[in-house]
């Protein structure tokens, strides 16, 4: 897989210092673990978070270390980490979250063979996936906020470029895009809002407050 | 012994591979302060700071066998547990993380590895005191939580490059291994 479109340094930064609302967090951490690039740069976040804890310092209660070494007793032994199901079409943090890999997704339909899953997260942002059948555009729309779109199978493009597997794009208020996805497959994207889109359209529009988008 | 990044992987190394309580309370001196402190500045509690703390320690204890020093400084790691032990702690937003990488760390690290990688974390905690105050200021702030994502601007003249590419390569050498 050939990544192209890439996390942000300022949202690395904040997924390390875990200030990202969940629905975020699922996406950075499903490309991060795709991408040996953007691990590696986060790594670095992390040694600058490392650092900064380094210059902190407060006085701690007199029977510290004895309570920790009580704590320590009183702990289970690590368990043998869980045996890892056969790795499919999505990563381990999303499956986690669908409960499954692609089977276990359960679509809802949004018109014209869009489909999609939204998945549990905190409601300051929502996090669904989406089924573009090969060929099919997604109405023009804008943002209010930020949108991430991590693309899993297919590609698509707008405008800006072109996505394909492992892509991630970062829209914000000033992008307008419609997104087609590419003929030959059908693209599925795991994205995630910090606010309702904008469409353009009258239908689209109508339909939003059902479908949350 | 001097306080150098090298040190507290040894210490981090003889509590994985022995159990080593000195080890451990040598690390408990060192980090434990600092945890809550960072907790405290992260808008904490004494009380519930000083819980988290010993905490994270004990989960440092339990996990041990999970740090590898070819991609990360002891100080990096504990940062990590303690961030995430911040996010429950303070009700943020819960945080998934990337997939392990199937192979873990390495049983015998890349010595060169590992002490160029503390090294250059050692280089990183100085160039970050060497910032300008503004600058300085937000990484703080990001980092105990009083900056939102939007508020984040991307950050440049920060020497993260070396240590990138330092992790960048322990992670293709472990994969090498595996293929
Ligand atoms: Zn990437
Ligand atoms: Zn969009």
């Amino acid at each position: 897989m050939t990544i192209r479109h890439h996390v942000s340094d300022a949202l690395l930064m904040a997924y390390s210092a875990g200030q990202l609302p969940e629905a975020f967090n699922l996406v950075l951490a499903t490309h991060l673990s795709l991408c040996d690039d953007c691990r590696a740069r986060l790594g670095a976040y992390d040694a600058l978070g490392g650092a900064m804890l380094d210059t902190c310092q407060a006085q701690l209660a007199g029977d510290s270390l004895e309570a920790c070494m009580a704590r320590i007793a009183g702990q289970p032994p690590a368990s043998a980490p869980a045996a890892r199901p056969p790795r499919g079409l999505f990563p381990q943090p999303l499956q986690d979250y669908v409960g499954g890999d692609l089977a276990a997704v359960k679509w809802r339909p949004l018109g014209m063979g869009v489909r999609q899953a939204i998945l549990p997260t905190g409601r300051s942002a929502t996090a669904r996936l989406l089924f573009i059948p090969a060929g099919q555009a997604v109405p023009d729309h804008g943002h209010r906020g930020t949108e991430l779109t991590l693309v899993l199978q297919g590609a698509f493009s707008d405008a800006t470029d072109r996505f394909g597997p492992g892509d991630l794009e970062i829209a914000n208020e000033e992008l307008e895009h419609t997104p087609v996805a590419e003929p030959g497959q059908d693209c599925i994207c795991l994205a995630a809002t910090d606010a309702p889109l904008r469409f353009t359209g009258m239908i689209p529009r109508l339909l939003q407050p059902l479908f949350r988008i | 012994m001097t306080e150098t990044g090298d040190d507290w992987t040894a210490l981090l190394l003889a509590v994985r591979d022995r159990q080593d309580r000195a080890a451990f309370a040598a690390l408990f001196r060192h980090f434990a302060p600092r945890i809550k402190g960072f907790l405290m500045k992260s808008g904490a509690s004494d009380a519930l700071a000083e819980e988290c703390a010993q905490d994270v320690m004990a989960t440092l204890w339990q996990k041990a066998h999970l740090f590898d020093p070819a991609r990360a400084s002891v100080a990096t790691w504990v940062f990590t547990i303690a961030r995430n032990r911040r996010i429950d702690a303070l009700r943020r937003a819960k945080r998934p993380e990337p997939e392990d990488l199937p192979w873990g760390p390495e049983p015998e690290p890349d010595q060169q590895a590992v002490l160029e990688m503390a090294e250059d974390t050692a280089r990183l905690g100085a160039a970050l005191a060497r910032l300008p105050p503004p600058q300085r200021d937000l990484i703080e702030k990001a980092y105990f939580g009083d900056l939102t994502h939007t508020e984040i601007a991307t950050q440049t003249g920060l020497p993260l490059g070396t240590i990138k590419s330092r992790i960048r390569l322990a992670l293709d050498r472990l994969r090498l291994q595996m293929s």
